[in-house]
């Protein structure tokens, strides 16, 4: 067996497959390996569920050898442990879930498991997703695989990380404000936020429900085009996805970019902005120039500045009501040693959750009690209101954006563990598309040199309007092809 | 006993807002969230931070603009009246902290 299949994108994976090259279990097998010598320096992984992947990997084989060939058959991939599985523990990387079984599925996780799934386990994440570095896990952060005392980026952070390393072929993460993007681009993986309403949220854990999508990592943006395009669709279980029909993106991949509309948005280049993501950042714009797109260097998307604190009004009151739900009634971690069921409830959620979900719970709480509504939460909505017709109005001018995804490349661990705000403003480039719905795509653009040494990946990020994932794929797609950062893998 | 304060930490410096330690208790209260003084005055410190940051809104013209609950064009799905089945009740109660027959058990809730 060829000892360098960790290296191989998704689909490259699945053409020996079909090929009939290498098994699934062979490929399930050298996952675990590799997963078992890596892992514990990076903790992407928070349950492993090798025997129930082997055999997921031996019915693969089966319809494999029938002739079936789907194009996600038998290549194994991760789960970010905020969407449900079926007698798998998920955790959401928080004590008070640290025993939740789901007696279900997520839909994303049914129609993977339609697609011929093999599932090699659970990631690694921020609290409930609330984070951009992962550090905030009850059960410790994930490492960088490109530089190991740096963050991976977050809340995603296990699934990037997963997919950076070669530990899998692909992972789904969730994005609320940023967390599938951020993490893509600090850990050079490609990374999609789809249009919100795209993909079903049936079976993820709610953090904000306005703003949460599922959506993909993986070493290639046809890779991320074939999980979007399995994952993606009308679910009549969420009231919120929508009634759409999915093309078939990754059959019309290829092609240059003459005749496409690309506006730079020139709020997304921050004060403070790492001069080496800058330079990334518009040598890829340049690239995109070259492969015959016209470039607008001149866009202005005035409201920018002030999503930052529309997001952090809206999610956390978002979050105050859907985490209202852990009493330590009805699942996952109770404390029963009071004196009082109002005393056992207190201290559940105390004892059950981190720092920084006390402080979005509080955030939210505050932010819609009595007499602050309308100075907070009202005044956020109608805020998120002129975000998204600035939007409007540059598409009716350009087919996509373009512009960072992070203002800076990996920051070490603990470097802004003290001063959330800090963490919050890092989240810039990426809020506004939660805010107004759009999907969103980092694709990796280059690497920065740190003080250290350190080689730290860099991605740009391409919006588009809403459920246009096929121009989004697109733009990519050419600009990946014309470079090669998207090959490049840490030494591990 | 009270503590002295402010001011209680560094950030604290130059708020046009600050939410006293009676206000923290407050809000942990209506969110039910078990809070020690020492989590009161650090989450203190840190909501006034960030409560402070929000206040560039104020600036922001709002005039007429409606507000954006979700960015979909969907409202009021339904679907037909008819049952289906639902969820097995073993399977929900399985995870139970505690349990009394197919009942979850909790302390009394209302006080004599």
């Amino acid at each position: 067996m060829r000892s360098d299949l960790h290296r191989l994108t998704l689909h490259e994976a699945a053409d020996l497959l079909r090929k009939r090259e290498v098994s699934s279990v062979e490929l399930t097998r050298a996952a675990f390996e590799r997963i078992g010598a890596l892992d514990t320096r990076i903790n992407a992984f928070l349950t492993l569920t090798e025997e129930a992947a082997l055999e997921q990997a031996r019915s693969a084989d089966e319809r494999l050898a029938l002739g079936d060939g789907g194009p996600l058959l038998g290549v194994p991939g991760a789960i970010k442990d905020v969407l449900s599985t079926k007698g798998v523990r998920t955790t959401c990387g928080s004590r008070i879930l640290e025993p939740y079984v789901p007696p279900y599925d997520a839909t994303v996780i049914e129609r993977l498991k339609q697609a011929g799934f093999v599932m090699l386990g659970k990631t690694n994440m921020d609290e409930f997703a609330m984070g951009s570095s992962g550090e905030n896990s009850a059960f410790g952060p994930t490492a960088n695989p490109w530089a190991l005392d740096r963050v991976p980026g977050g809340s995603s952070a296990g699934s990037a990380a997963a997919v950076a390393a070669g530990m899998a072929y692909y992972a789904l993460g969730t994005d609320t404000g940023g967390s599938i993007r951020q993490p893509a681009s600090l850990s050079g993986v490609v990374g999609l936020k789809p249009t919100y309403g795209r993909v079903s949220r049936y079976g993820l854990v709610a953090f904000a429900s306005s703003l949460d999508q599922v959506g993909p990592f993986a070493r290639s943006v046809r890779d991320a085009a074939l999980v979007f395009q399995t994952i993606a669709g009308h679910d009549p279980r969420d009231s919120t996805s929508a009634p759409l029909d999915v093309p078939d993106i990754a059959a019309s991949l290829g092609g240059d970019l003459r005749g496409l509309r690309i506006g730079v948005p020139q709020e997304y280049f921050v004060e403070g902005m790492d001069d080496s993501v800058r330079k990334a950042v518009t040598g890829a714009i340049n690239q995109m120039k070259a492969l015959g797109a016209e470039v607008d260097w001149e866009v202005s998307l005035p409201s920018t500045p002030h999503a930052v604190a529309v997001y952090y009004i809206i999610a956390p009151s978002e979050a105050s009501a859907n985490l209202a739900r852990y009493d330590g009634v009805k699942y996952g971690y109770a404390y029963t040693d009071g004196g009082s069921m109002w005393e056992d409830m207190e201290k559940t959620r105390q004892h059950g959750f981190g720092d920084e979900v006390k402080r979005r719970i509080m955030l939210g709480t505050y932010a819609l009690s009595a007499g602050y509504y309308d100075a907070y939460y009202l005044k956020a909505q109608k805020v998120r209101t002129l975000i998204r017709r600035e939007f409007e109005g540059a598409f009716e001018k350009y087919d996509v954006l373009a512009c960072p995804v992070s203002p800076t490349p990996a920051f070490k661990i603990g470097e802004k563990a003290d001063d959330p705000l800090q963490m919050y403003l890092s989240d810039v480039c990426t809020i506004p598309v939660n805010i107004a719905g759009l999907p969103g795509i980092s694709v990796p653009c280059g690497f920065a040199q740190a003080d250290d040494g350190a080689r730290l990946p860099i991605g740009v990020q391409i919006i588009a309007k809403p459920f246009d994932e096929a121009t989004l794929f697109r733009v990519a797609h050419a600009y990946e092809q014309s470079t090669d950062w998207h090959k490049e893998m840490p030494n591990l | 006993m009270v503590a002295v304060r402010p001011p209680r930490t560094a950030l604290w410096k130059g708020l046009n807002l600050a939410l006293s330690r009676e206000q923290v208790q407050h809000i942990a209260r209506l969110a039910r969230l078990g809070l020690t003084d020492e989590d009161c005055d650090r989450f203190g410190d840190q909501l006034s931070v960030i409560l402070d940051y929000f206040e560039r809104l104020k600036q922001v013209d709002t005039e007429g603009l409606p507000p954006t609950a979700h960015t979909l064009a969907l409202h009021n799905v339904m679907r037909a009246d008819s049952a289906e089945p639902s969820s097995a009740q073993q399977e929900i109660l399985a995870n139970a902290p505690l349990r009394e027959g197919d009942y979850f058990r909790v302390k009394a809730i209302l006080e004599e």
